[in-house]
């Protein structure tokens, strides 16, 4: 299928200098784009006219743009990672947009997720919830024979599925309470999941848990929308497998 | 502990434990309705009034009912004003219908609805059954009937009031959206879920809800065509 071009554009867009200052939408106009163009080479194009028209151009994250790194993010036409499914923003391509549309961009909305600048947000609160237990840290030896340890196809299916979160935050910015429940249960799953984690399991899902409650996400209430919305599918299964290993802990005191 | 009651999974665990207690109530309470349909004359659903009043174990079980609505009423404005606080600046365009249900998002604004509804009606039958009586409740009895004729009360009311018959349906109607999404979700939050039992539950929970909307609904349909 030959690419079209969309003859105009109007790019609403979060404008806000840095962490404390008030921002505010702008809309810009943009030309004769391609629909073979990825969403942020749409931007880089609005950024070269931003900076030729001698305005601070706009500031947004990304880095691999193959959909692996989990760095770019962006809120787009009320959707995370825009109205594609299963895929991040770089991955999103300008012919999911129709000429004359005018296309809204925000950044994630969350109280743990504060803006830097336009469209970056800071999201060390995913580092801080890794750090308080998203690891192993007992000795597990050198590396095992392949057939001493014997894992079945499910469980390392499953742990490699849930070892796929990219940790982009897409779940955080779909969820309408911005909770981290998929993200923290895809943490503790993958681990879970496997002999070297279960030693530290219980301790594991508390203290991650806990993290997160105190970084000011907020709780799960099974919506489903992290679900539809995150670029690698991570299932809310994992989230009841959460809900399992947290309360066991609880209850195990 | 209050720390665990406290902590977004333990208020959680809290909404469901309480929540699939009701879920429970709930089918009870319908099965004793529904002997309003069953027997024109009233004295199968007299009788059964009359053994909910008088038997020992339903009169432990009423404070622990009330109770339990308490909590999962405490509990889920605590919960609602916690996730509404976790986004400070909300989005300027938010697109939600693609990715959850309409009844999921709606959880607080169902179950308010369904509490409004409850308040009418505990003042339509409970108050006048336990607290101020009616004239009703003693016409119509065999002499000496050590019992209340409830059936007279409510038929009498489903019979006489559309706009009552009408509310009766509707509350039947929500309570049903709340479950629809309430009786997968508390099972979500126990843990008591995987892959495969989602599935399995999201069918039961719709089968649930329609089984408790239309199973309401239709008592004051029943009198309202038929008399
Ligand atoms: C007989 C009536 C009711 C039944 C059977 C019922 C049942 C349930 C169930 C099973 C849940 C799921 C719990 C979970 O996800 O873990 C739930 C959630 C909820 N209920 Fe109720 N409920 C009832 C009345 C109410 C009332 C009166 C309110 C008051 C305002 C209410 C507010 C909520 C809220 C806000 C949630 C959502 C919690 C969440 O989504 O995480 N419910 N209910
Ligand atoms: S669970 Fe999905 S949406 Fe959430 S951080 Fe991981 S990859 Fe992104
Ligand atoms: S930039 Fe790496 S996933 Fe999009």
């Amino acid at each position: 299928m030959a690419d079209k071009i969309l003859k105009k554009l109007y790019i609403e867009v979060w404008r806000q200098n840095n962490a404390k200052a008030k921002g505010k939408f702008e809309t810009y106009t943009i030309e004769n784009i391609s629909t073979g163009t990825s969403f942020l080479e749409m931007l880089d194009i609005l950024n070269n006219d931003l900076i030729e028209k001698g305005v601070d151009p706009i500031a947004f994250d990304h880095d691999c743009r193959e959909g692996i790194c989990g760095t770019c993010s962006l809120y787009i036409n009320g959707r995370p990672h825009g109205p594609d499914s299963a895929v991040t923003t770089c991955q999103l391509h300008m012919r999911k947009f129709k000429d004359g549309d005018t296309i809204t961009i925000e950044p994630w909305r969350a109280k743990a997720f504060p803006v830097i600048k336009d469209l970056v947000v800071n999201r060390s609160a995913f580092e801080q919830i890794l750090q308080a237990g998203g690891f192993v840290s007992v000795n597990t030896g050198g590396v095992p024979d392949g057939n001493a340890i014997l894992i079945s196809h499910e469980d390392a299916e499953e742990s490699m599925d849930a070892a796929s979160c990219i940790g982009c935050g897409a779940c955080v910015a779909a969820c309408k309470n911005s909770s981290a429940m998929l993200f923290v249960s895809a943490k503790v799953s993958h681990l879970a999941k496997l002999p070297q984690g279960k030693v530290e399991a219980k301790a594991r899902a508390r203290n991650m848990v806990a993290k997160m409650d105190e970084l000011g996400f907020g709780g799960c209430t099974n919506t489903q929308a992290c679900e539809a919305e995150c670029p690698k599918s991570i299932s809310i299964s994992n989230i009841a497998r959460l809900n399992r290993e947290y309360l066991s802990a609880r209850f195990s005191e | 502990m209050s720390k665990f009651l406290y902590a977004s999974i333990g208020r959680k665990f809290l909404m469901s434990v309480t929540g699939i207690f009701l879920l429970l109530f709930i089918l009870v309470h319908l099965t004793i309705n529904l002997l309003l349909i069953f027997d024109d004359s009233g004295a199968l659903y007299n009788e059964g009034a009359h053994f909910m009043v008088t038997n020992p174990a339903i009169k432990i079980m009423e404070p622990i009912l009330a109770l339990g609505f308490l909590v999962h009423i405490i509990w889920s404005l605590l919960i609602s004003w916690e996730n509404y606080k976790a986004r400070p600046v909300k989005y300027k365009k938010q697109d939600l219908s693609v990715a959850s249900s309409w009844a999921s998002r709606n959880m607080l604004i169902l179950g308010a609805l369904v509490f409004v509804f409850l308040v009418i009606h505990l003042a339509n039958f409970w108050w006048k059954i336990k607290v101020s009586g009616h004239d009703l409740l003693n016409q119509g009895l065999e002499p000496g009937a050590d019992m209340h004729n409830t059936y007279l009360l409510v038929s009498t009311l489903f019979k006489t009031s559309w706009f009552y018959s009408l509310l009766y349906i509707l509350g039947g109607v929500l309570l049903g959206l709340h479950v629809t999404h309430g009786f997968w979700s508390a099972f979500q939050t126990i843990g008591f879920s995987n892959k495969v039992w989602l599935n399995r539950l999201q069918t039961v929970a719709k089968v649930y809800a329609v089984v408790v909307a239309l199973g309401f609904a239709i008592i004051p349909l029943y009198f309202m065509i038929k008399f």
